[in-house]
């Protein structure tokens, strides 16, 4: 049986939700998300350093997810919009978590998975470097991508990136990128 | 030559650019999904500014918020002005962090340590 995308996207509905969406993943979309988050957030009694922690890596999460997904093939796009894409932002108690879940074509499994691992291996200081290096190295992409993204992401929050690739139909699977911001003692 | 006045928005920063003060300022959101071409115009102007500069120049960062995707054009704004200052110029670029905001400050030393130009890291103390 295939991955249910949607029954996935209901079950991270749990604790209490910022944000859920599951569409196609536009500026729009982006700017619309980013507002209401910024409005849940200063309503409520929240840090700032934390505030701006999360807002940060829901840019990062977003971009990235706009700049990275893949046009659907022929089979899929009768079951999902275009540029199909899933967020869900949450918080249970002290940690925010940001989900967000896209297809993938399996040729490109290899190359984010191993970035992914690396970037977890990696201590702070060698992710200041690894930032630091791509930074000053690598050129943007035409759509203004630097592969900066998920460097910024492990950074700022400190913690692991945590993923899974479903299989869903035949080269496609579903990518699930889960970061979590954890706040300090207040 | 013509200054650089921009106005911000909710994604992009206020950009005032003064050749005849030496006064650079970028201030604000700095989180647009492709940044380079807001950037461009930038770093076009400090290309011709680069020709004649002012004895000094003072460049005054103070960001909310900003993108990976901006983080490298802003650094490209950064190497003009690297180049101003060798060329026997004198360049501060002055770093606004709000207070407790450690990743901005962190990003500030980030690029104080690619680019040779004299950083000042500044509190923003409310």
């Amino acid at each position: 049986m295939s991955f249910d995308v949607h029954e996935y996207f209901s079950k991270l509905n749990g604790g209490d939700v910022l944000v859920a969406y599951k569409g196609s993943i536009t500026t729009d979309l982006i700017n619309n998300v980013l507002e209401e988050i910024e409005e849940k957030m200063d309503g409520a009694d929240e840090q700032a350093k934390i505030k701006k922690k999360v807002y940060n890596v829901l840019v990062e999460s977003l971009q990235n997810l706009y700049h990275h997904i893949e046009e659907l093939p022929d089979q899929l796009k009768s079951d999902f919009e275009s540029k199909f894409g899933i967020l869900v932002v949450s918080r249970k108690k002290d940690t925010y978590r940001i989900s967000t879940g896209n297809f993938i074509s399996s040729g490109k499994i290899k190359f984010l998975k191993d970035k992914i691992d690396k970037i977890n291996s990696m201590s702070v200081d060698e992710l200041k470097d690894m930032y630091k290096f791509i930074l000053n190295h690598q050129k943007l992409s035409a759509k203004g991508g630097g592969g900066l993204g998920l460097v910024d992401i492990a950074r700022k929050t400190g913690n692991k990136l945590e993923y899974t690739f479903q299989h869903y139909q035949d080269d496609y699977y579903f990518f699930n990128l889960d970061v979590y911001i954890i706040e300090e003692n207040k | 030559m013509e200054p650089i006045s921009i106005e911000g928005t909710t994604k992009t920063p206020t950009v005032k650019f003064d050749a005849g003060s030496g006064k650079i300022e970028i201030k604000g959101r700095s989180i647009p999904e492709n940044s380079i071409e807001f950037y461009k115009p930038m770093v076009d102007w400090l290309e011709e500014y680069a020709k004649g500069p002012m004895d000094k120049t003072t460049v005054n960062v103070q960001l909310e918020y900003f993108n990976t995707s901006s983080s490298k054009c802003i650094l490209d704004v950064f190497k003009k002005l690297e180049a101003i200052h060798k060329a026997k110029n004198e360049v501060v670029i002055n770093w606004y962090y709000e207070e407790d905001d450690e990743d901005m400050l962190e990003a500030g030393e980030d690029y104080e340590s690619i680019i040779r130009v004299p950083f000042k890291m500044i509190e923003i103390v409310e």
